[in-house]
């Protein structure tokens, strides 16, 4: 379970609060119009942003101040998710030992991955030689390695094309089912709400809402969501 | 949103200490340097003399530095021909290249059995001198009219392509292009470059030790050399030391309302030329250009022809200096590396404005200001003969800074903005982080960094004269050669020093470029 406690936080005329509890396993879309603080809330739980008030907690556990790489948390960015000048290998593996010394049977569990995810074969590979598409499988591969029960996504897979983000999310919700993560998915695309997230949490006027059903919310939007919407 | 930072990491505590560490350092020595200098009362005429020469020749080299680099660069910028690209990358040279390795260029055309006074003899007429203030400012622009050149150049190129194919279907004529495009350009761009070079100038010293001196052409830097070395008269070298200080503070203060250009790296090899009007034009193009380059590449070809042959027979005292400067320049080289990738690292992470500050600290201490304050304050613990080469290493380290942290900065915000919190997301920290990330993003520039800072400590002539060394480095062995009228040993002197200089620079930005 993820829960924002009282949260606030204020860089100049921005702020956003969120009191709000994503229950564990549950797919959660965050939608609202831009500069509304969508990133800033996954920046929250990422730990790249401190909040100036409340807590935030995971099972539990509170994460407020615990660096970004000790955090229950796995991210995935719009891009630079992976280092270029590192192989598929290197890449996936840092998701197990950050300092890439990797064991055999560690080795193992990386090509296991890459199998999984339909890239056997291309550990030697660098980013540059890969598609756009195999580059989120490779980005996808390490989430699955790392195993971490939250899984934010900051409008990654927003640059490619509809065909390839329809198979990145089915790849993604694999995953999500095999880890158990609970995922929280910042998008402008209803339609990927809809099709992936049965929950959504509206960021507006400064407020992150508590998640409800996507359809509906979709269906009927409050007036500052539907100026979004279009 | 704006990731913000709140914890000190240990590259910002890093950062902090190497920061704090420098202004400690350069601070303290000009504390000690105040202390030492009891005002300014011990300064005679003499000594005022000196202040108002360094101004004086740094604004005259400035200018026509300046000014003669607006003809070369506009030439370079509409013609193309074949060497152009060579003679581009040759002009960024004279940053490398061992000052002291060029005045022997400078004297092998223009010295007394130099050709040009060869050629006036024959001809009966009256022969020219390049010691004293025409030769100090000679040297001068030789040294900074390539670079002003390369900046005035980058000027040209930064005119977009659409504005020259505007100005062609207008039926702009020459003197047209020259008031809508080129002069407000220039505008733009020579207060930067004249600043420069001034700056440079200011605390010019080895060109001054070789060709100045006397009443007429004494800079400051080399009277604060003299009133050390020949008067040991250290309140007074500390009082020219406190209005070197003053004079670097007040330019600098100046270059806060002028923005002086980065005066290397890429950005020379755009595609588009302005318009090449044809007539005199073309003739008076290749005119400037083959001056240009002759002003450029003939002294350093006459020291080449006389020094090459000369190499093999040097004594072996040469080649103890040339390892002893190599080692020397090595060490230099790693700390200026590693001091500012620290800073750049921390600076990147934003927030301490003051840590930049610190970077740019070498920039008003000039080499013998420092190596006089830091005498002063070991001199009661190490013998002269001792402090010699740590002090020389030390300081050209110091001085390579602000250059390294140029080149570092903006690539290690690129490194933080792109990757900084993937990195922190896989909570790659430390050493791991350094391997995996740090070193392979940053090779090039930190290469390109670590090349400069060499060639730089590889080639200086500064602090080493205030300590009489029996153990000398290359370009002090150079000049004592020099002295001793040892012409054709000082000339294969020098092409070996220019040789490990360009060698130290290539192997560094070679090593950074293929990591």
């Amino acid at each position: 379970m993820l829960e924002f406690d009282a949260v606030r936080v204020t860089r100049g005329p921005f702020t956003l609060s969120a009191d709000l509890t994503v229950p564990t396993g549950a797919r959660v879309a965050v939608i609202g119009p831009s500069g509304s603080g969508k990133s800033t809330l996954l920046s929250l739980v990422g730990g790249f942003l401190a909040p100036d008030r409340g807590r935030i907690r995971v099972d539990g556990r509170d994460i407020t101040a615990l660096p970004p790489g000790r955090r229950p948390v796995s991210m995935l960015f719009q891009d630079q998710n992976l280092f270029p000048h590192l192989t598929v290998a290197q890449n996936v593996g840092l998701g197990l030992r950050p300092d890439g010394r990797l064991s055999d049977p560690q080795r193992a569990r990386v090509a296991q991955v890459l199998e999984e995810v339909g890239l056997e074969g291309m550990e030697t590979r660098r980013p540059a030689n890969l598609s756009g598409g195999q580059q989120g499988r490779v980005a996808l591969a390490r989430v699955l390695l790392r195993a971490r029960p939250l899984l934010l996504l900051d409008e990654a897979f927003a640059a490619l094309g509809p065909a390839l983000k329809a198979e990145m999310l089915a790849l993604l919700g694999r995953i999500a089912d095999q880890t158990g993560a609970t995922v929280l998915m910042v998008t402008h695309d209803p339609d990927d709400a809809r099709s992936f997230a049965p929950q959504t949490i509206l960021v507006e006027g400064g407020m992150a809402h508590p998640p409800v059903p996507t359809g509906p919310l979709l269906d009927n939007p409050p007036p500052g969501l539907r100026a979004y919407l279009g | 949103m704006a990731a913000g930072i709140f914890r000190l990491t240990r590259a910002e505590g890093g950062g902090a200490a190497a920061a704090a560490a420098l202004a400690l350092l350069i601070g303290g020595t000009l504390l000690a340097v105040a202390w030492a200098a009891q005002g300014l009362s011990g300064l005679g005429p003499w000594d005022w003399r000196a202040v108002w020469f360094t101004l004086w020749q740094a604004a005259v080299s400035a200018t026509l530095s300046a000014g003669l680099a607006v003809p070369v660069a506009r030439a370079l910028a509409r013609r193309r021909f074949p060497g152009r690209a060579a003679l581009v990358t040759l002009l960024g040279a004279p940053f490398i290249l061992p000052v002291i390795v060029a005045i022997m260029g400078l004297i092998a055309v223009l010295g007394r059995n130099g050709a040009i006074n060869a050629a006036l003899r024959a001809l009966g007429l009256p022969e020219v001198s390049i010691y004293g203030w025409q030769g100090v400012i000679l040297a001068h622009v030789f040294f900074n009219l390539p670079l002003s050149v390369r900046l005035v150049l980058q000027g040209w190129q930064a005119i977009p392509a659409e504005r020259f194919r505007l100005a062609a279907s207008l039926g702009f004529a020459p003197r047209d292009v020259a008031r809508h495009l080129e002069r407000p350009m220039l505008r733009g761009v020579l207060p930067g470059v004249w600043l420069a070079v001034f700056l440079v100038c200011l605390t010019s010293f080895t060109v001054a030790l070789a060709l100045g001196g006397g009443p007429r052409a004494t800079t400051v830097e080399l009277a604060i050399y003299q009133a050390f070395r020949f008067d040991f008269d250290l309140g007074r070298a500390a009082s020219l030391g406190l209005v070197q200080i003053g004079i670097c503070v007040a330019a600098m203060a100046l270059a806060r309302w002028i923005a002086i250009p980065a005066g290397f790296g890429a950005g020379l090899d755009a595609d588009h030329r302005p318009m090449a009007p044809g007539g005199w034009h073309r003739i008076s193009d290749t005119l400037v250009i083959t001056a240009a380059a002759g002003f450029l590449i003939w002294p350093m070809a006459a020291v080449i022809a006389r020094g090459l042959p000369r190499i093999p027979a040097l004594p072996p005292e040469v080649w103890e200096a040339a390892l002893r400067s190599v080692v020397m320049a090595l060490i230099s080289a790693l700390l200026a590396m590693a001091l500012s990738l620290v800073l750049a690292l921390s600076l990147a992470r934003g927030r301490m404005g003051w840590v930049e500050t610190a970077g740019m600290l070498p920039l008003i201490a000039s080499p013998l200001v420092l190596g006089t304050g830091l005498f002063i304050l070991l001199r009661g613990w190490f013998a002269p003969q001792a402090l010699a080469l740590p002090v020389t290493v030390a300081i050209n380290a110091v001085m390579a800074l602000p250059f390294g942290l140029r080149a570092l900065i903006p690539a290690a915000r690129t490194l933080h903005g792109d990757y900084g919190r993937l990195a922190d997301s896989l909570d790659l920290r430390g050493w791991a982080r350094l391997r995996l990330l740090t070193l392979p993003r940053l090779a090039r520039p930190l290469g390109f960094a670590g090349g400069l800072a060499a060639a730089l400590a590889m080639g200086d002539l500064g602090v080493i004269t205030l300590f009489a060394s029996d153990r000398p480095t290359l370009p002090l062995q150079l000049y004592q050669l020099m002295n001793a009228y040892r012409m054709d040993d000082a000339s294969g002197c020098a092409v070996l020093l220019m040789a490990i200089s360009f060698g130290l620079f290539w192997m560094f930005d070679r090593g950074g470029r293929l990591a």
